[in-house]
């Protein structure tokens, strides 16, 4: 385990930063001593095999599970995208993106989301029917409904097809150009340049 | 400090949720009709006897359909990711735990609270305008049974067949509300003891209820 | 001070000597409560004769019953504020041991009412209802730490219950106390309360003495044992990470 802090000499305070990151799963210490910071633009890619903990270091980033031990600070808002993609059964891409639209307040044009996501076809669908692949496209449109400089991503390619996966490259690749960041866990090959990498 | 639409989404997916999974109100209320139903097969069709305990076994049943819907209050929510959202969402959680349990409540607890007063007919009540009010007093103790089966549904949110642990946790917590209500039936119109009671356990519930929650629905994310 | 007893080695020691010492106290107390209630003191025929011996076990009970699911509440509420990890496994010591005590309170009770009353329940009686009911909240409490995957969760879960119980006993008395005094006629069960006689009242008081401290010997057993559980847990995970 080492810390993925970057060398960039980036002078505005970090957007995520955390310090001493511990977790224990019953009695099992699942990763220790765990530090990272996350400047603007920048990528930070976590590896680790099955079980290593890279959803729970997410999770714990993301503020929804509580470590053992270290501490999060975090300077920005954040999106969340993991394998549960937060859509109901009976939800559609549109009635998805109309409630947290609302939900968050964000005047975005959900139609045009809808159309950059390739699901203006199945947007009236309730989830239940939709394909695996169309479900984590209407959740990735969520990053869309709203600017948020940093994104947490978990398995970002899970499900999508040669054309999703290029979506999410793109979707990445303009989310850093204006700035923001992101840390994504990604088994496998990632389709941008990471700033640094973090193994668990 | 947050904001109110966060709540008020929350309120809507929930509703749009409990009307759409299982037909709504469909479900609770069949269960309400059978078990009120079978209970005359078992005590006998003798008039007073069920005049008599007719407003008690319907408490008991209103009580026992609630846990119906409860179930899948937060179970959903815990698996298909949308607690994990809600939690993140720029609003306290003890909020949108109360706005979604109200929401279920106003989709399958209130018709049922509603459609009572017919049960009490079936069970010999006198039809009189009578039964409106105890339709009000089935309501104020619908919202109660909710409120508190709400903080069980959220400890078992992670817990497979959690329907049982529900149950158990729930039922000490419905006593006071199912007393009240059937003291306020019992002593008549006019009086104002025992639905003052029953009103006031209500907003207690209503109350308390939401912040261990709240609790549990942080620890159920965790 | 308090963070004296949040020592788990503090504690262990304490109980070294403390246990065996409420043990001693607590059965000597219990079995001089038992020999006065049982062959001393005089019967009352209104309460049910002889049987009415059984009180000297069942009233206390009832204390003991709902001081345990107290205990539990503010072991719990501890933990939930300080996390100290000893009031958990307070709590936890404490949740069967309070189970136990209700349905001794339980038994008893019917135990009584057969033969002086004639039933082996008695719906108008407050505190039998009282204790059925924290038997319940007894046992959804272990039922939902069974459940839960985890140590940590557990006490979570187990401190959240704990605390909404703790909130509602009140309200769950006053209701039941509602529901029985209308109904209330001559044959409850009424062997509680100061206007008693001195005859009766002192071996009772003794006898609860007797069951707090045997209930505190148990409890530290229990702690002690749950300590002793979680370190060799540690110990062996510790071993498997190599």
């Amino acid at each position: 385990m080492h810390s993925g802090a970057c060398a960039l000499t980036n002078p505005a305070p970090p957007l995520l930063s955390a310090s001493g990151l511990g977790m224990i799963r019953g009695e099992r210490v699942l990763f220790r001593d765990v530090s990272l910071t996350l400047g603007a633009g920048e990528a930070l890619l976590l590896r680790g095999p099955n079980g290593a903990g890279k959803t729970t270091l997410l999770r714990i980033l993301a503020g929804l599970t509580r470590p053992e031990a270290g501490a999060v600070s975090r300077g920005a808002a954040m999106h969340w995208f993991a394998h549960r993609e937060g859509l109901k059964p009976v939800e559609t891409p549109r009635t998805h993106l109309a409630l947290w639209a609302s939900a968050w307040g964000s005047g975005a044009d959900c139609e045009m989301i809808l159309t950059r996501m390739g699901l203006a076809r199945p947007a009236d669908v309730p989830a239940r029917h939709l394909s695996a692949g169309q479900r984590r496209r209407t959740a990735l449109a969520r990053l869309l409904l709203e600017d948020r400089p940093v994104w947490l991503l978990d398995e970002p390619y899970t499900a999508l097809d040669a054309e999703g996966r290029k979506l999410v490259d793109d979707l990445i690749a303009e989310h850093r150009a204006k700035g923001g960041a992101l840390i994504a866990a990604i088994h496998g090959e990632a389709g941008f340049a990471p700033s640094a990498e973090v193994s668990l | 400090m947050s904001r109110p639409a966060p709540i008020l989404a929350a309120f809507r997916q929930a509703f749009g949720e409990a009307w759409a999974g299982g037909a709504g109100a469909l479900l609770p209320l069949g269960f309400l009709g059978g078990a009120a139903v079978l209970v005359p097969l078992g005590i006998g069709s003798d008039g007073d006897t069920l005049r008599a305990v007719g407003p008690g076994i319907i408490w008991v049943a209103l009580a026992l359909s609630s846990l119906v819907t409860l179930e899948r209050i937060f179970q959903a929510d815990t698996e298909d990711g949308t607690l994990d959202l809600w939690l993140q969402a720029d609003a306290p959680v003890s909020a949108i735990a109360a706005a979604k349990t109200l929401a279920h409540w106003l989709a399958a607890g209130l018709p049922l609270a509603l459609f009572s007063p017919l049960l009490a007919l079936m069970f010999q009540a006198e039809a009189s305008g009578e039964l409106i009010l105890f339709a009000g007093y089935y309501a104020l103790g619908s919202l109660a049974f909710f409120f508190w089966g709400g903080v069980g549904a959220a400890l078992s949110a992670t817990v497979r067949r959690g329907g049982l642990l529900i149950s158990l946790i729930a039922l000490p917590l419905f006593v006071p509300t199912a007393i009240f209500g059937a003291l306020a039936m019992s002593a008549g119109p006019g009086s104002t003891g025992a639905p003052l009671l029953l009103a006031a356990s209500t907003l207690f519930a209503c109350a308390v209820a939401p912040y261990a929650m709240a609790a549990a629905l942080r620890l159920a994310a965790d | 001070m308090w963070s004296y007893f949040a020592n788990p080695h503090k504690f262990l020691r304490l109980s070294d000597w403390l246990a065996p010492l409420f043990y001693g106290a607590g059965m000597l107390c219990i079995l001089w409560g038992l020999w006065q209630g049982l062959w001393v003191v005089p019967k009352d025929e209104y309460q049910g004769g002889d049987i009415m011996r059984v009180m000297f076990i069942h009233v206390p009970a009832a204390w003991l019953a709902m001081a345990a699911y107290s205990a539990m509440a503010v072991a719990s509420f501890v933990w939930f504020i300080w996390r100290h990890e000893l009031a958990d496994i307070a709590a936890k010591a404490i949740a069967p041991l309070g189970a136990v005590w209700t349905a001794l309170c339980l038994a008893t009770g019917s135990i009584w009412g057969k033969p002086t009353w004639g039933t082996w329940w008695q719906w108008d009686d407050a505190r039998m209802m009282s204790v059925l009911f924290l038997f319940f909240l007894f046992l959804g409490y272990m039922a939902l730490r069974a459940a839960m995957d985890t140590r940590q969760k557990a006490a979570r879960a187990g401190a959240i219950l704990a605390m909404v119980g703790a909130v509602n006993v009140p309200l769950i008395k006053f209701s039941v106390d509602l529901f029985t005094s209308l109904h209330q006629d001559a044959s409850v069960i009424t062997a509680d309360g100061p206007k008693m006689a001195a005859v009766y009242l002192t071996p009772l008081l003794i006898s609860g003495l007797g069951h707090a401290l045997l209930f505190g010997g148990l409890v530290m057993t229990r702690m002690r044992t749950e300590i002793r559980e979680r370190r060799i847990a540690r110990l062996t995970a510790a071993a498997l990470e190599g």
